[in-house]
């Protein structure tokens, strides 16, 4: 494929790669807002996931991120929720989010979730021998016999010792990341082909942390299958992606390879999250910031919703940005992209 | 690890002991199921008890006061008060169960409907909830009593419907906080269907409160059955009742207290049974303490 072919499809599809791994998922320009609210919380949001991908989706709280994954799985409550647009394709089904959501099937079976709070994300009332069972039986049938064991190789895979007694052993029992772990094994108890991770780790310690993210990248290479983390901890991207989406007040700002982002960011937001990364090769020095807050999404500037925040923003940022390739997949939007050549003042 | 398992204190303990642990060590709770256990007994075994049959008459023992052949004395037309105080417990504990089981049964589904799903049927529910609630208890409970006509069964199902709105309340307010859980999202998350996430998900979740509320209930329906036999709508004569016979009683109070003392004692040992019961289960219940 020539560099014009790749663009011209990127176009298309509004994301980025040219698709060497089989694509999974693909996410087309999703738009939602809740009810009452006069801007949309998610805004023209498309992504492409391919097997055996890690694709973070970071921002800052509120820049829509959850918002997107669970309108990817259809948790959203039906009738707080307006998607004016959004098409998702996924496991040879198309489905038109405005009028259908992810068929129930699907859901746990091919593409299954994990969420932020592993301290709640369990049943307080049954064993968790019980819950993975649960979902075996829900999509796979067979005995209950067969879907306790199938739990406990899960139990297994994802590093829990002694699985047998742990099926019996109430949520209560188990530490915070002991639950992070069985939530992952409910969730690929199934092999799903993706995984959506709202904030895996955030409420875990680093040691932790940092064994989760093993335990996820070592389940990828297993199962190839690709995952969706969310995320807004850079560390955490640097350390497991492969391609990143950045995130700012419901639009995808920035969106590419983990490598060709971070190493040379080109939308002022993305700019400015790297640089307010503490590091440890030159301490001392002030950290710089992201000026201003984010605004509520009522009060949402049109045109580049950065651009009250933004060293770079001109009269012309009243009009919204495409999301334009730079080469290799790296997709930016910004009407200075690419900073070096349009821009001649410093940040 | 196995042995680690099997030492280790927290791991060892189940949620089921740990309350058992809790309600055993809770003095008045273990007096209050002390209380409540001796009258089930006494009710169960009634019908194999070496006592005379409760609607008996004497007329050669009329209002004779307690004695070695008739413990608690006799009443105005010579019957045994301690055979027609073992029967009535079976009535006002029957009475108590079962309108607790209606309410119970009716409110919670109502409850569970309502709170999941919101919208109109919440609405709906809501509203009707609130008018049966604006009527207070015991009004209510005559009246549809009254309204079904006099006998034990009209009087249990009149407590019943009295009662099942505070279970629509309870019930709908766990539901909203249960269903806003991760653990829910994630039930969805696994494709359950919402049947599956009521029944597995939220209804256990919101059980204990439910218990609590249907022990303490239990106690205001035996009152209430009371009521409604004293003022003649329960329990119709010649069988045995503890209002009924409060009622017969009260006629006789100066020359035969004993025969308002019983049923008194009983009702208020077996309100208070209950009462202490149920403090005990919330104590033992509430999560705040885990």
């Amino acid at each position: 494929m020539t560099r014009s072919e790749l663009q011209a499809e990127a176009a298309a599809s509004g994301v980025p790669g040219s698709g060497q791994a089989a694509e999974i998922l693909r996410l087309d320009r999703l738009s939602l807002r809740f009810r009452g609210q006069r801007a949309d919380v998610v805004s023209d949001v498309s992504l492409r996931v391919s097997a055996g991908e890690i694709l973070c989706i970071v921002g800052e709280s509120g820049c829509g991120k959850s918002v997107t994954a669970m309108a990817v799985m259809g948790l959203l409550p039906e009738n707080a929720t307006q998607i004016s647009s959004g098409t998702l394709h996924f496991d040879g089904e198309t489905v038109d989010l405005r009028r259908a959501r992810l068929p129930a099937h699907l859901r746990g079976n091919r593409i299954a979730m994990i969420f932020q709070e592993p301290m709640t994300s369990l049943n307080p009332a049954f064993t968790i021998g019980d819950q993975i069972a649960e979902t075996v039986l829900r999509h796979r049938g067979g005995s209950r016999a067969e879907a306790l064991d199938r739990a406990c190789e899960m139990l297994e895979k994802v590093g829990i010792p002694s699985p047998r007694q742990r099926l019996r052993e109430y949520p209560h029992q188990l530490s915070g990341g002991m639950r992070q772990r069985v939530m992952i094994a409910m969730a690929l108890a199934n092999d799903p082909q993706i995984l959506i991770a709202d904030e895996p780790t955030t409420a875990l310690d680093v040691t932790i942390q940092a064994q989760i993210l093993d335990l996820i990248r070592g389940l990828r290479r297993e199962t190839g299958m690709g995952t969706i983390m969310i995320t807004h901890d850079l560390g955490v991207v640097g350390e497991i992606a492969d391609s990143v989406a950045v995130m700012y007040g419901g639009q995808v700002v920035e969106q590419g390879p983990v490598a060709d982002v971070f190493d040379n960011p080109q939308h002022p937001y993305t700019i400015g999250l790297m640089s307010a990364v503490p590091r440890l090769d030159s301490p001392g020095g002030r950290l710089a910031i992201v000026p201003g807050t984010v605004p509520t999404i009522d009060a949402m500037p049109e045109g580049c919703r950065f651009r009250t925040r933004c060293a770079f923003a001109t009269p012309g940022c009243a009009r919204r940005p495409a999301l334009a390739d730079l080469g290799g997949g790296h997709l930016v939007a910004c009407h200075h992209a690419p900073l070096e050549t349009n821009v001649s003042v410093r940040a | 690890m196995t042995d680690a398992t099997a030492t280790d204190p927290v791991l060892a303990s189940r949620p089921e002991n740990r309350v058992w642990k809790k309600f055993r060590s809770h003095r008045s709770a273990m007096l209050g199921g002390g209380l409540v256990a001796f009258f089930i007994l006494i009710a169960l075994a009634a019908p194999i008890l070496p006592i005379p049959d409760p609607a008996a008459t004497d007329w050669g023992a009329v209002r004779k006061a307690p004695s070695w052949t008739h413990w608690m004395g006799t009443d105005e037309i010579g019957r045994d008060v301690l055979s027609r105080m073992i029967w009535g417990a079976q009535a006002s504990l029957l009475a108590g169960v079962v309108s607790v089981g209606i309410a119970v049964l009716a409110g919670v589904p109502l409850g569970l409907v309502a709170g999941y799903f919101g919208g109109w049927p919440d609405a709906v529910i809501s509203r009707c909830t609130e008018a049966l609630l604006a009527a207070p208890f015991l009004i209510l409970a005559i009246a549809l009593a009254a309204f079904l006509g006099p006998s034990l069964t009209n009087a249990m199902i009149a407590i019943g419907i009295s009662a099942t709105p505070i279970f629509i309340r309870l019930t709908r307010g766990q539901v909203l906080n249960v269903k806003s859980e991760d653990y829910v999202d994630s039930a969805r998350a696994i494709g359950l269907p919402t049947r599956k996430i009521l029944s597995r998900y939220i209804l256990p979740n919101v059980m204990p409160p439910i218990l609590v509320q249907a022990t303490l209930t239990i106690a205001t329906a035996i009152i209430a059955e009371a009521s409604l036999s004293f003022l003649g709508l329960g329990q119709q004569p010649p069988a045995p009742s503890w209002g009924s016979m409060l009622n017969t009683a009260k006629n006789f109070l100066s020359q035969a207290p004993w025969m308002a003392m019983w049923p008194g004692i009983s009702i208020f040992l077996v309100v208070l049974g209950f009462n202490l019961l149920g403090d005990g289960l919330r104590d033992a219940l509430d999560p705040r303490e885990h």
